[in-house]
């Protein structure tokens, strides 16, 4: 078992350090400071020491990869890849256009982005797996077709349309929640609501189909087969049997929804004006501010590599032959 | 007239041209052609696949560009027009010239808005006829309801009558096929006794007919669907988007196939390092959120296309440019998909006795990989292909709306979806440009959704269940 972890984990900082490298190649070598510079101090008739001096404040302006006037190890570590890339590493992630630190900021926003994922996430989840469950109970019936046919439909339906008719109707035309903004503490409950449903009912559809399929697989394995002809009741035989046995699939298409939060983030807040970490990127993304979008995607790639590893703990827990390998 | 082919369409040009190439080897291979057969022979999914031709038909007539000649006098080289068109452009001619100033209702005669208008050297504010729509009427309060039924029932009637020509067509080429007569082949159709679902297709293909024969009709004199901030009829500005929807919906997959094919082929068939480091790279580019790779990408492509002005000669070749990156870009972020699924299967091939008679015999690894392992993975590339179709359609909107997407400039869902987001809070509510785009790009991606249901219950009933 440790041993299991201690290979996840050190793959997982591999897979860190090569997304570093990827990020950086990216943003400094595809597109070198100096197009920044030029994009930020406006148009292509900027004077050369202009681009100089903004390259000067911030950081950018030593070699990238390798800096030979500097002599001995400094040759590798006076240059721009290893300053922001260690940088990086201890969470000093410069500062945006306006001079903000944009450590600073990611703090402060990832709350609201939290307060909103968190009930998203252990919501959508359950909602999926109760909704898969009941229709395996009406199997092949009229029922279940009526229910694929809703979930492909809910599927075809952009989040776009949840997110625009859900304001209106509910926050415009009945008034049953606020249309958008957010308050910290207690407060921010009634904000939540209608993002929250909004982005339960987009994901609804993908993952009840998923976990109907999951089920139905496990359904014809012989183990269900056995617990029948024990006269195990249909409900103990879901529940207990294939509800346990469906456990690594369900894991693995749940920590794939941590990412896609991440996406539906950056819509959702903007739509709803919660000040987190999606509307932080897409300040970003008008501002053409290339260290806020960095950023972001290192930060984003940390959640996601995180959630790899608890998704591979997970399995180790639900799954005693994964701890044995 | 001087023909233009941008990027995109070069790209469209050879998908079309491997599809048909694709057909030719599956009818001439009987075990692709009956798999494909059972595909199609499910009602709902050849209905979709009805469906989604006629909107492939208008994305490619969407795809024929030319620029308009504007003079040519001997001795002077001839001169053409700035404006990059389309074949859809020319048939929607009226539409794209009928434009107003601003917002109106769909079918409606007078604008959304109330304008100062002085008649008689008196200024009232009132709402003034529109200018391209219901122009003919001299009454409009009173005849208009009379004139878009006729209308209407002209242009359906119209639609009906080429369908019935089609159903026509369609029983005469069954008959002479079965060598039957023409009723006998009637009958057939219409209870449902052939062996592909006909009746299913030539009843979508009547609804389709109808629905366009009656909009054709009423949208020479009206906007159907209204129009936009701009005043751009919102039934052209639609009929534009299609195409930019199948584009990224089937380039975005097509661009970077070669990549997750070959990674995902060599890394199960060689295993070892090999398969260790491509590994490695896929975990390192599916670890990052594809929305912010995406964001990083087209920042930086939008700095070197501002910063490359001179490569883009035209408005059009720009947007084309970018909508053809973005596709790249989205293909980039989602091959690793692919590759893992490819690379799983090949590992369960390479222990095929076939492969390991083929090793025996001492052919060589790259003909292994090409000719013994390639066509056994196929299967998985066509349903991944048809199965992301619908998701980055759906991406695409999002995207645009994030400010990442297509080209502002560029007639998209996204684009139109994001120019009409506050027009709900309006009073009275501007409900047709959201209506418009969504059930449209609800009806292309509810039938690629079904049509990949169908292809991949065909395929593979088991493989792949996302």
């Amino acid at each position: 078992m440790i041993n299991y972890i201690v290979r996840r984990v050190i793959y997982s900082l591999l897979v860190l350090a090569g997304i570093n490298f990827l990020t950086f190649f990216l943003f400094f070598s595809i597109n070198t400071p100096d197009d920044m510079a030029r994009l930020q101090l406006g148009g292509k008739r900027v004077a050369a020491e202009a681009i100089a001096r903004w390259k000067a404040e911030h950081g950018y302006d030593k070699p990238l990869y390798l800096n030979l006037k500097a002599g001995g190890t400094a040759m590798l570590t006076h240059t721009v890849f290893v300053e922001n890339s260690l940088g990086i590493l201890h969470l000093n992630f410069g500062k945006t256009l306006e001079g903000r630190d944009i450590a600073w900021e990611l703090g402060k926003r990832v709350g609201p982005t939290l307060a909103m994922a968190t009930p998203v996430f252990i919501v959508a989840v359950g909602l999926s797996i109760v909704f898969a469950l009941g229709l395996m109970l009406f199997r092949y019936s009229t029922l279940d077709t009526v229910g694929v046919v809703a979930l492909v439909a809910l599927m075809s339906i952009s989040s776009l349309f949840f997110i625009i008719t859900g304001q209106y109707v509910f926050g415009k035309l009945m008034a049953l929640a606020p249309l958008s903004g957010f308050s910290p503490g207690p407060g921010m409950f009634k904000f939540l609501v209608l993002p929250v449903a909004v982005y339960v009912l987009s994901q609804l559809g993908a993952d009840t189909r998923l976990y109907r399929t999951i089920f139905l697989e496990e359904l014809g394995r012989d183990y269900v087969r056995t617990a029948r002809a024990k006269g195990l009741s249909e409900s103990t035989v879901l529940l207990t049997h294939v509800l346990r046995n469906s456990l690594i699939p369900i894991i693995t298409s749940a920590g794939l929804l941590l990412p896609a939060l991440l996406t539906g983030a950056i819509v959702l807040e903007s739509f709803f004006g919660i000040p987190g970490l999606g509307s932080f990127t897409i300040e970003g993304i008008n501002n053409q501010d290339f260290a806020i979008v960095r950023a972001m995607v290192f930060f984003g790639s940390f959640v996601y590599v995180l959630t790899y590893l608890l998704t591979d703990f997970a399995y180790a827990w639900a799954d005693p032959r994964v701890r044995l390998q | 007239m001087k023909i233009v082919v941008l990027w995109t369409d070069w790209v469209v040009f050879f998908v079309l041209a491997a599809t048909l190439l694709y057909a030719w080897n599956v009818l001439r291979t009987p075990h692709l052609a009956s798999t494909w057969r059972k595909a199609f022979a499910s009602p709902t999914g050849s209905a979709a696949a009805t469906v989604l031709a006629a909107f492939v038909a208008i994305g490619v007539l969407d795809t024929l560009h030319y620029r308009r000649l504007l003079s040519n006098s001997t001795g002077t080289a001839p001169t053409y027009g700035t404006e990059t068109l389309s074949l859809l452009d020319h048939l929607l001619r009226k539409q794209q010239a009928g434009k107003e100033r601003s917002y109106s209702a769909p079918l409606a005669y007078l604008a959304y808005e109330k304008e100062a208008v002085t008649t008689n050297g008196e200024t009232r504010r009132i709402y003034p006829r529109l200018i391209n729509a219901g122009t003919h009427l001299q009454d409009p309060a009173r005849d208009r309801a009379a004139d878009v039924i006729t209308r209407g029932l002209v242009g359906a009637i119209k639609g009906m009558f080429v369908a019935g020509l089609l159903a026509c067509l369609l029983t005469w080429f069954k008959s002479r096929r079965n060598g039957r007569g023409l009723a006998a082949a009637w009958s057939d159709i219409r209870s449902g006794r052939t062996r592909m679902p006909l009746r299913v297709v030539l009843g979508t293909v009547s609804v389709l007919c109808f629905l366009s024969g009656t909009v054709l009709a009423l949208s020479v004199e009206y906007h159907v669907f209204g129009t936009d901030r701009v005043g751009n009829d919102l039934f052209y500005v639609v009929m534009k988007s299609l195409r930019t929807a199948l584009v990224i919906g089937t380039l975005s997959t097509l661009v970077t196939m070669p990549i997750a094919v070959g990674l995902g082929i060599l890394a199960g068939y060689l295993g070892g390092w090999i398969d260790e480091v491509i590994q490695y790279i896929y975990t390192v580019i599916n670890s990052i959120p594809y929305v912010l790779l995406i964001a990083a990408t087209v920042l930086i492509l939008m700095t070197f296309i501002d910063n490359h002005a001179d490569l883009f000669p035209t408005a059009a070749n720009r947007t084309d440019a970018r909508l053809f990156f973005l596709c790249v870009i989205l293909g980039m972020t989602s091959w690793t998909d692919l590759c893992r699924l490819i690379r799983g299967e090949v590992i369960k091939l390479r222990e095929a006795e076939y492969i390991q008679a083929a090793q025996a015999f001492g052919v060589s690894t790259w003909r292994i990989l090409s000719v013994h392992l390639l066509p056994n993975v196929m299967h998985l590339i066509l349903i991944s292909m048809v199965i992301s179709f619908s998701g980055l359609v759906l991406a695409e909107a999002v995207l645009s709306y994030v400010g990442i997407g297509v080209d502002p400039a560029m007639q998209s869902f996204g684009t139109l979806i994001n120019t009409a987001r506050l027009e709900l809070s309006r009073k009275p509510a501007i409900w047709w440009t959201l209506a418009t785009a969504f059930s449209f790009m609800f009806t292309l991606v509810l039938s690629a959704n079904i049509f990949s249901d169908a292809v991949r219950d065909a395929f593979d009933p088991r493989a792949i269940h996302n």
